[in-house]
């Protein structure tokens, strides 16, 4: 009985410690916003991902609907049987995120290291270099010109890859993290004891900094994996376009997802004549937005931990 | 015995110096040369604007093309600001921006506000999570998320509007609900960027001004109003200073692919950056696009120092640089 009133001695007391938060029906009504709008965040992608398990004769009849008539896999029974040119993009995708990932983050270290260092004679002048082309550039016109001529991007994985390469953006959140995780007396210290430069960068300074360069690394891979438009600009090829172009293409016509197909022939054009259109192209985006989805929750930490260290101050 | 030490070792500390600062040469040296050649030689193709750009037919090269083009003075920049459709672009472009501007201000400062105001963490976090997919995702893919919705043949609004016994509307083709359209694909994807921003200089906050002031007899909205804002003023104004110098550039992909490049839409959507790549790709007028990318880098200049100042004059600590 006195255990049971001092019970409700301690729920009144743990209640009153709400004095410094707002009301429940307060908190009812953020979550309800908040959540309304969360749903608008999720709902066109959950929408996508109902329509390409549609059955094209239901949707030729109702359109698109959250509640289809039919349920089918034709879509993805088509992509598995016919969409080589699918595979050769997730190939090119991945390799160019890989790649392209691997010499960002390379080149992106190396260059902020160096602004980092306090005694580093012209850090001053490299500093402004990189930033200014944040401020000002010379254009569209001019940079595609000199890509495709003097630097023979066209047609190539390189294209897609060198025009990415350095982000100012991302050697300022690197250079942050530096500076606020590296003690400037470790960098005495590893050169007093007679260690080279790459060598107290590679050994002592980026184990330190793991988690900046994985939030500089998420960064360069998600513009990698996201990007269309240097394949718009440079890349005719289809063999070597990436998931993202592709799926701009299909816009336009689905029929481009056989263009590298291995049973071109007679076959093709009767399996054309059935092809289901439009829940294929949903299977596409399905598809192309299924590895971020999966990834998203392990990377969300470090994007976040990143973007607020390098917005704080540039 | 030190004295001694530091005098033998002068000679060589120089050549230790020079040998160090050579090293860290060598380190900037890939992203030196990457922001040369990538960046600050087509710079110097900014001369394109003041000419008359053909190609050279003997040897067309990007030099000899420029060299050989006729000097036109600021012709292709009078086309800027004569004609109806660069006022359309420019108008276009500023007016989104200054709208975006304002209400992803207010909508993300409110809803980290409301994040932080949430007791149950694992609620807030899954919110957050929710709210900042949107951001991870291109442009294509949000493309296809609208024309899920508005597709004149099978799209979800228009089967709608039969149902309802509305008249129909043709998205593609009829530019008047665009504003609209592309603020809320705008918002859906790059609130939850913000707000994460927010929210974590509202986290940065030392919790002992609010204890100090619950304790004075501030209500939380108060606290709110007296601690929060102005602890989280930088933050905005870092962040308004950087939206403001990129008020004459837009997202080339949202403008681009969203409206499916839809030739009847440009009234609402054709923006300086879709007209850069248009000039270009579509009409082939390079000298005018160079003008167009010109203009917006300038102003974007002009606009980033003014917020600047206008910031540091306020509240000093504020400011960018």
């Amino acid at each position: 009985m006195n255990n049971s009133k001092n019970m409700i001695k301690y729920d009144r007391a743990k209640r009153n410690k709400r004095l410094n938060k707002i009301s429940i029906p307060a908190e009812i009504i953020i979550n309800i916003i908040l959540g309304a709008f969360c749903l608008l965040c999720v709902i066109p992608f959950i929408f996508v991902i109902i329509i390409s398990f549609t059955s094209e004769n239901s949707i030729r009849e109702n359109g698109f609907s959250f509640i289809p008539a039919e349920w089918s896999l034709q879509a993805y029974e088509f992509v598995f049987e016919l969409g080589d040119q699918l595979w050769r993009s997730y190939f090119n995708s991945f390799y160019i995120t890989i790649l392209g990932t691997l010499l960002s983050v390379l080149i992106c270290v190396l260059y902020s290291y160096a602004l980092f260092r306090t005694d580093f004679k012209y850090r001053k002048f490299f500093t402004f270099f990189c930033f200014f082309t944040m401020l000002f550039g010379g254009g569209l016109a001019p940079t595609y010109v000199v890509s495709k001529q003097l630097l023979g991007l066209s047609d190539n994985y390189s294209a897609m890859i060198v025009p990415a390469l350095l982000s100012p953006f991302n050697v300022i959140i690197m250079r942050t993290f530096f500076q606020t995780s590296i003690p400037t007396e470790l960098i005495e210290a590893a050169a007093i004891d007679g260690s080279g430069e790459y060598n107290t960068l590679f050994r002592i300074v980026t184990p330190i900094a793991k988690p900046g360069i994985a939030t500089v690394a998420l960064l360069y891979a998600l513009a990698y994996w996201n990007d269309w438009y240097l394949a718009m600009l440079y890349v005719k090829d289809a063999s070597k376009i990436p998931l993202q172009y592709l799926l701009m293409q299909t816009q336009n016509s689905v029929d481009y997802l056989l263009k590298n197909s291995s049973q071109i022939g007679a076959g093709v054009v009767k399996e054309l004549s059935k092809l289901p259109q439009d829940s294929l192209r949903m299977a596409l985006v399905v598809l192309i937005v299924i590895p971020i989805a999966c990834a998203y929750p392990f990377f969300q930490r470090y994007i976040i931990s990143g973007l607020t260290v390098g917005s704080v101050k540039g | 015995m030190p004295k001694a030490l530091n005098t033998a070792k002068a000679p060589s500390k120089g050549f230790a110096k020079r040998k160090k600062n050579l090293i860290l040469l060598s380190m900037v040296a890939p992203g030196a040369i990457w922001l040369i050649l990538l960046r600050y030689i087509p710079m110097f193709g900014i001369v394109i604007a003041f000419k008359d750009y053909k190609f050279y037919s003997k040897n067309p090269t990007f030099i000899n093309n420029i060299i050989h083009s006729d000097w036109v003075g600021l012709k292709n920049f009078e086309f800027l600001f004569t004609t109806t459709d660069s006022w359309v672009m420019i108008r276009n472009t500023i007016g989104y921006n200054m709208l975006w501007i304002g209400l992803g201000l207010v909508i993300s400062v409110a809803f980290a506000l409301m994040l932080n105001e949430i007791t149950n963490k694992f609620v807030a976090k899954a919110h957050q999570t929710l709210m900042f997919f949107p951001y991870f995702l291109s442009w294509i893919v949000v493309s296809y998320f609208v024309m899920a919705f508005l597709d004149p043949t099978r799209g979800l609004l228009p089967h709608l509007f039969k149902d309802w016994g509305l008249e129909p509307v043709n998205w593609y083709q009829d530019p008047k609900p665009w504003p609209l359209i592309l603020t809320i694909s705008n918002l859906l994807k790059n609130t939850g960027y913000s707000t994460i921003l927010y929210l974590a200089a509202i986290t940065g906050i030392d919790k002992s001004q609010y204890e100090a002031a619950a304790i004075d007899g501030a209500t939380r909205w108060k606290q709110i109003i007296y601690i929060t804002i102005p602890c989280i003023k930088p933050m905005i104004a870092v962040l308004l200073i950087m939206n403001l110098g990129k008020v004459f550039n837009s997202d080339f992909g949202l403008f681009f692919t969203v409206p499916k490049n839809s030739g009847p839409l440009f009234p609402t959507t054709q923006t300086i950056d879709t007209y850069v790549h248009r000039a270009i790709f579509a009409t082939g007028s390079m000298g005018m696009s160079a003008a167009a990318s010109l203009l917006q880098n300038i102003v974007g200049f002009v606009f980033l120092m003014g917020a600047n100042t206008i910031v540091r004059k306020i509240d000093e600590d504020s400011s960018l640089f």
